[in-house]
C-alpha cells in the first residue's frame, strides 16, 4: 500500500474530519484533503487525481450515497476506492451502499483497529 | 355553569314540544320549535366561546405570538427559537470541546513519541555498560547522555501531566450541555401537550357543531421501511432494521458476496 496516496476525507463536522486525518497520519497517510459534503468534494475529486475517497452518508448539500454514485457514474473516477464511514445502520443503507459500488462500510462510532483493517481489506484487493 | 345545567333548557323544551304534539297542539308546537332552535344557538355559543378561550389561551402558552413573527423589532424571542439558540450552543461547546481535547493530544502525541524514542535509543548502550562492555570514554558520553535524558523526561513529562488535565477540563462542556438539553426536552415535552389539548379542543368543537372533515385516511405508510438517512440510531436493541455494530456490518457485506 502506498502511503503516500492522495486521500479526500469528506464529512460535515470538521471536528469527525480532524479524527479521521489523526487515525489516518497514525496509520502513516499523510497527503490528505477534506471536504465538507458531496458538492464541494466532487470538483476535487475531478479536478485532482485522487487515490482514496473516504466519505460519510448524511451531509447537507449532496450526501455520500449521492457522491459515491456520482463518482462510480464519472468515466475518469469510476474505479477510485470509496470507504463509507458513517452512523447510518440501516440494513436496506448498508445494502443501497453495496450495490451502488462501496468498496467498504465502517459504522460510527469506530475504532482506530476497524479503520485500519477496512482500508488494509480495500487496497488488498485493489493492488491484488 | 355545567354541561348538564346548559343543556336543561333543551331538555325542557324537548318534553314540551312532545306532549303538544301529543295533544295536538300544531302551533304551539312550532313555536317551541322555534324557542328550542334559539336555546340550541345559545349553547353552541356559549360551548364555542368557552372553547375559543381556551384555545386562545393554549396558543398563548405556546408562546408564539403571531404578532411578533417576522418583526426584527420585538427583541423577545420565542422560546422555540431559544431552544434552537440553546441547541446550537451544545453544537459549539461539543466541537470546542473536541478540537481543545485534539489539540492536546496533538501536541502530547510527539513529546511521548519522543521519550519513548530516546529511550530506545540509550537502551542498547546501556545494556553494554550491564554487561561491562564500556571503555571509559564511551562510559562517559554515556553518562552525559543519560543525565540529558533524565532532565528531558522529567521536562516533558510534566508537560504531558499539564496537557491530560487540560483534557480532563475539556470534559467540562458536558455537565453544561446536559443543563441546556434537559430544559428543551422540558419545552419539547410542554409543546406536545399542548398540542395534544389542542386537537382534543379542535375534536370537541367540530362534535357539538357537528363538523365533518374530509380528511383521507392515512397517507403515509408507516409500516413501509424508511430508507432515508436517519443518523445514529439511539436504540439498536430495539429494532430489526439496523445493524448493532460493525460486525453486523461486515456479516451482511460478505452475505451480498464482498
Amino acid at each position: 500500500m502506498n502511503k503516500n496516496m492522495k486521500i479526500l476525507i469528506v464529512d460535515d463536522f470538521s471536528t469527525m474530519r480532524r479524527i479521521i486525518k489523526n487515525l489516518l497520519r497514525d496509520l502513516g497517510f499523510t497527503n490528505t484533503q477534506e471536504a465538507d459534503d458531496g458538492s464541494s468534494a466532487l470538483p476535487l475529486l475531478k479536478a485532482s487525481d485522487f487515490d482514496f475517497l473516504i466519505t460519510d452518508w448524511n451531509m447537507p448539500g449532496m450526501t455520500g450515497i449521492d457522491l459515491l454514485k456520482a463518482v462510480r457514474s464519472d468515466d475518469k473516477l469510476k474505479s477510485l476506492p470509496v470507504l463509507m464511514v458513517t452512523a447510518e445502520a440501516k440494513r436496506e443503507q448498508i445494502i443501497e451502499a453495496a450495490q451502488a459500488g462501496v468498496n467498504g462500510y465502517v459504522v460510527k462510532p469506530f475504532t482506530a483497529q476497524a479503520l485500519k483493517e477496512k482500508i488494509e481489506k480495500i487496497f488488498e484487493r485493489v493492488d491484488a | 355553569m355545567t354541561e348538564r345545567a346548559q343543556q336543561e333548557p333543551l331538555v325542557e323544551y324537548a318534553k314540551t314540544l312532545l306532549a303538544q304534539l301529543e295533544s295536538g297542539d300544531a302551533v304551539e308546537a312550532m313555536q317551541t320549535i322555534a324557542s328550542l332552535h334559539k336555546a340550541r344557538d345559545q349553547y353552541l355559543f356559549q360551548e364555542v366561546g368557552k372553547l375559543t378561550r381556551s384555545l386562545h389561551e393554549s396558543i398563548k402558552n405556546f408562546s408564539i405570538d403571531a404578532s411578533k413573527a417576522g418583526s426584527a423589532m420585538h427583541d423577545e424571542m420565542s422560546r422555540m427559537q431559544d431552544a434552537s439558540q440553546r441547541l446550537n450552543y451544545v453544537i459549539e461547546k461539543t466541537e470546542q470541546a473536541a478540537n481543545k481535547t485534539m489539540d492536546m493530544v496533538e501536541n502530547t502525541i510527539p513529546v511521548s513519541s519522543q521519550l519513548g524514542d530516546r529511550a530506545r535509543e540509550l537502551k542498547p548502550e546501556w545494556q553494554r555498560l550491564m554487561r561491562r562492555e564500556m571503555k571509559p570514554e564511551e562510559f562517559r558520553l554515556l553518562t552525559r547522555e543519560m543525565d540529558n535524558f533524565l532532565d528531558m523526561a522529567a521536562h516533558e513529562t510534566s508537560k504531558i501531566d499539564s496537557n491530560l488535565s487540560n483534557i480532563l477540563l475539556a470534559q467540562d462542556f458536558q455537565d453544561l450541555t446536559g443543563q441546556v438539553i434537559k430544559r428543551v426536552i422540558q419545552l419539547v415535552q410542554e409543546v406536545e401537550e399542548s398540542l395534544v389539548h389542542l386537537v382534543r379542543m379542535a375534536g370537541a368543537i367540530d362534535e357539538i357543531t357537528g363538523t365533518k372533515h374530509d380528511i383521507p385516511e392515512k397517507i403515509v405508510d408507516t409500516s413501509l421501511p424508511n430508507i432515508g438517512p436517519e443518523g445514529p440510531i439511539i436504540n439498536p436493541d430495539k429494532r430489526n432494521d439496523v445493524v448493532a455494530g460493525q460486525d453486523d456490518v461486515d456479516a451482511l457485506l460478505s452475505s451480498l458476496g464482498f
